[in-house]
């Protein structure tokens, strides 16, 4: 039975020679390592992004900033040795494509991590299917989504904190200097009914009350009609707008009071990518607006920020550097920087290389506890809470001065953002 | 705010709605009025517009009445001539067949957003209007030396929205006019109430057709180049405005032009009205539940004549 003899010696020389390459493995572990990941291709990163639709202003920069600080890591060296590949696509800011994107980083492009959605709706549409298809799931949102629980534990909230935390530590300062009496005005979805909820919780503590919530639906193009309803003893007004018409809601606000009316409190996201020195919008000047960090180059700004706003291409203005009338999401778009350095991090300590390592990846970021002022977190020193996967980090709150920039008055320090956790996703299976 | 200036708040915000939807609406109206057939893309022609308007206003650079003025000449002739084009390339060659017509002009729809999209990316723009001055506005209350005037909180107007509306008025008596008391208007009329015969009397329908077409859509983008200073051009911009249309020139009886303006007053004011007390939400239930008894109960629409 010459055939079968052969058989046997072959089968005996492969296991051998795995035996040889186990063994040479353990010898070299990082030579092994290196071979294996030559071969395994980049580190490929789903990054789902609002081009068209409502979010579209913020998806521009979002991918440009995504795209930088890809630029960076591969310049210095990659994760575990391996390059990384952004594949962007866009959801058209709408949750149902939203969902619908995941499932393409999944099984098309076999993505291993998805991040990058902002609107709490698509968030809401997405996040779902992300948890079903074990996709870790990395949202730069604000929303309370994921500090609230609402999600899964295969969603992350690392790169830009939520609502909760910035109306907690902001309503001291805004009720002792512009007014205790407040309306609201809030998109009329997740992300404004966080601002409606904890702004209104977050007052009564410091002695103020909210006297009514305008709640605007998110493709209104027409504002002046919703302002009578504003009460006569307001003394500030609290506006975070979102979509395509915020310029329009500044200039009727504008408009409205016409210089005689109460002090105006505002997000930046009333006016991301939108000039502040537009016409029209004079009567900001002296208003005050939350940054998650500063549009316009501030005096004390340190070397991290500089080489930041050098690296996504913004100038002092926080304009594109190839065109002043290109205004950026500077308020926000911090945050795509931060999170992909969270996922270096974390894919670095778990030793990630292929999908079958997501489960100890997910628990290397659930790990993490600070991430320090640094080129990788520009915006300032974090504190990460592994059992809500949210982070936590100061705020800004910026007055608009005469020539229509934006000049940061108030800082607060992380302590003032903390709360009590409302989840503790580490107890939900992998 | 106390109901009465209240209530003169939202009848002004109601007229200007009211002005912009006429103008459109009437576009609509005149193409299903003289050609029959439902012009899906007719909002998009009114985003054309708008999105032309900030080209233009862009380009020019100099002081914003001089964009705008330019912009409101220019754009709703390009538009104009678009529309004359589609006709001639598109709807022609398929017969105005009703029902290839609505594909036909659904493709359309896309084509033109996505081109958009495309070309003007996916921002909201602003244009900055010729003039805008706010006027504040008095009101009246009783005391104890009789009828006495104050001025409300919020009660005001900007100049350039008492404009908007003016030049609706203007630019709607132009149109009838044009339809009534010109050979061109005649020739309209004629092929709207008999398009063979018309033809036997040596009326080009054809190229009748292609100016209606481009009539009616150049009306939706002098529509939006007056809105858009108040409002902003976005390439999806074109969706309220097609639906607003369609339950005004419903109401209002199809290819009636009084009707139409009729029709656009009560919508638009009732919208102002409605989403000022109540809600945005309501006012569009509200416009919408008008075209369902309209169609229950008078389906040759409040001024349409009944088909005989």
């Amino acid at each position: 039975m010459p055939k079968n003899n052969t058989r046997l010696l072959t089968r005996r020389q492969t296991l051998k020679s795995i035996g040889a390459a186990a063994g040479a493995g353990l010898v070299m572990p990082s030579i092994a390592r290196m071979a294996h990941a030559s071969t395994q291709g980049p580190i490929r990163l789903g990054f789902e992004v609002h081009r068209t639709g409502i979010g579209s202003s913020y998806g521009r920069w979002y991918e440009r900033v995504g795209t930088a600080a890809a630029k960076r890591i591969n310049a210095m060296g990659g994760i575990n040795g391996r390059e990384v590949e952004i594949i962007a696509e866009d959801d058209g800011t709408d949750p149902r494509r939203g969902a619908e994107v995941v499932e393409r980083f999944a099984s098309l492009h076999e993505c291993d991590a998805v991040f990058g959605t902002l609107f709490s709706h698509v968030v809401f549409g997405a996040a779902p299917r992300a948890g079903e298809l074990k996709m870790p799931y990395f949202v730069i949102s604000e929303g309370y989504h994921v500090a609230g629980g609402l999600l899964n534990r295969y969603s992350f909230q690392p790169g830009i904190t939520d609502v909760r935390a910035q109306v907690k530590a902001m309503a001291p300062y805004v009720s002792q200097n512009l007014g205790k009496k407040v309306t609201m005005f809030i998109p009329d979805f997740a992300f404004g009914h966080d601002h409606r909820d904890f702004f209104s919780e977050a007052i009564k503590n410091q002695g103020g009350e909210v006297l009514e919530v305008i709640a605007i639906p998110p493709t209104e193009t027409s504002f002046t009609r919703y302002f009578p309803r504003i009460p006569r003893d307001t003394e500030m007004i609290y506006h975070v707008m979102v979509g395509p018409a915020v310029l329009t809601f500044v200039r009727e606000l504008g408009e409205f009071f016409g210089g005689r009316g109460p002090a105006l409190f505002g997000y930046i996201d009333s006016l991301e990518a939108v000039d502040t020195a537009s016409p029209g919008l004079e009567f900001l000047e002296g208003s005050h607006f939350w940054e998650g960090m500063p549009r316009f180059m501030q005096p004390d700004a340190d070397a991290h920020e500089k080489m930041y706003r050098e690296a996504v291409g913004i100038d002092e203005n926080g304009a594109s550097v190839d065109d002043p009338r290109d205004i950026s999401t500077a308020g926000h778009m911090f945050g795509v920087w931060e999170t992909l350095s969270v996922i270096k991090m974390g894919m670095e300590m778990s030793g990630y290389q292929t999908r079958a390592d997501t489960g100890s990846f997910i628990e290397a970021v659930e790990s993490l506890t600070k991430f320090p002022l640094s080129d990788d977190f520009p915006q300032g020193e974090k504190i990460f809470n592994g059992k809500t996967h949210q982070v936590f980090g100061h705020q800004n709150i910026s007055l608009v001065e005469p020539d229509g920039k934006l000049k940061r008055v108030h800082r607060t320090s992380i302590e003032d953002t903390l709360y009590e956790n409302d989840v503790d996703y580490t107890t939900q299976s992998l | 705010m106390e109901f009465g200036p209240h209530l003169l708040l939202a009848s002004l915000e109601g007229a200007v709605s009211a002005a912009v939807l006429a103008l459109t609406a009437m576009g609509l109206s005149i193409v299903f009025g003289v050609m029959r057939i439902v012009n899906v893309a007719h909002g998009e022609f009114f985003m054309l517009g708008a999105v032309l308007a900030w080209w233009i206003a862009s380009m020019i650079g100099a002081h914003p009445a001089v964009g705008f003025v330019v912009a409101i000449v220019i754009a709703p002739l390009a538009v104009g001539v678009i529309a004359a084009v589609a006709d001639k390339v598109i709807l022609q060659r398929i017969g105005y067949d009703p029902e290839r017509t609505i594909v036909a002009t659904i493709g359309l729809l896309y084509i033109l957003q996505q081109a958009a999209l495309m070309t003007f990316g996916p921002d909201a723009r602003p244009v900055t209007p010729p003039f805008n001055q706010r006027i504040d506005l008095p009101w009246f209350e009783f005391t104890k030396n009789g009828l006495g005037l104050f001025w409300p909180w919020g009660l005001s107007i900007t100049s350039y929205k008492l404009f908007v509306v003016l030049a609706a008025i203007l630019i709607l008596t132009g149109v009838w006019l044009l339809m009534t008391r010109t050979r061109f208007g005649l020739i309209m009329r004629a092929t709207q109430q008999d398009r063979e015969m018309s033809q036997a009397f040596g009326v080009p329908v054809d190229n009748v057709f292609a100016y209606v077409f481009g009539l009616g859509a150049a009306l939706a983008a002098i529509g939006a180049v007056l809105v858009v200073p108040v409002q902003q051009a976005h390439y999806l911009m074109g969706h309220d405005p097609l639906l607003l249309s369609f339950i005004v020139v419903i109401i209002g009886g199809l290819g009636s032009l009084p009707g139409t303006v009729i029709a656009a007053v009560l919508i638009g004011m009732s919208d102002g009205i409605i989403s000022v007390f109540f809600s945005p939400t309501l006012a569009k239930i509200v416009a919408t539940m008008a075209v369902a008894m309209v169609l229950v109960f008078r389906p040759q629409g409040l001024v349409g004549k009944a088909a005989s």
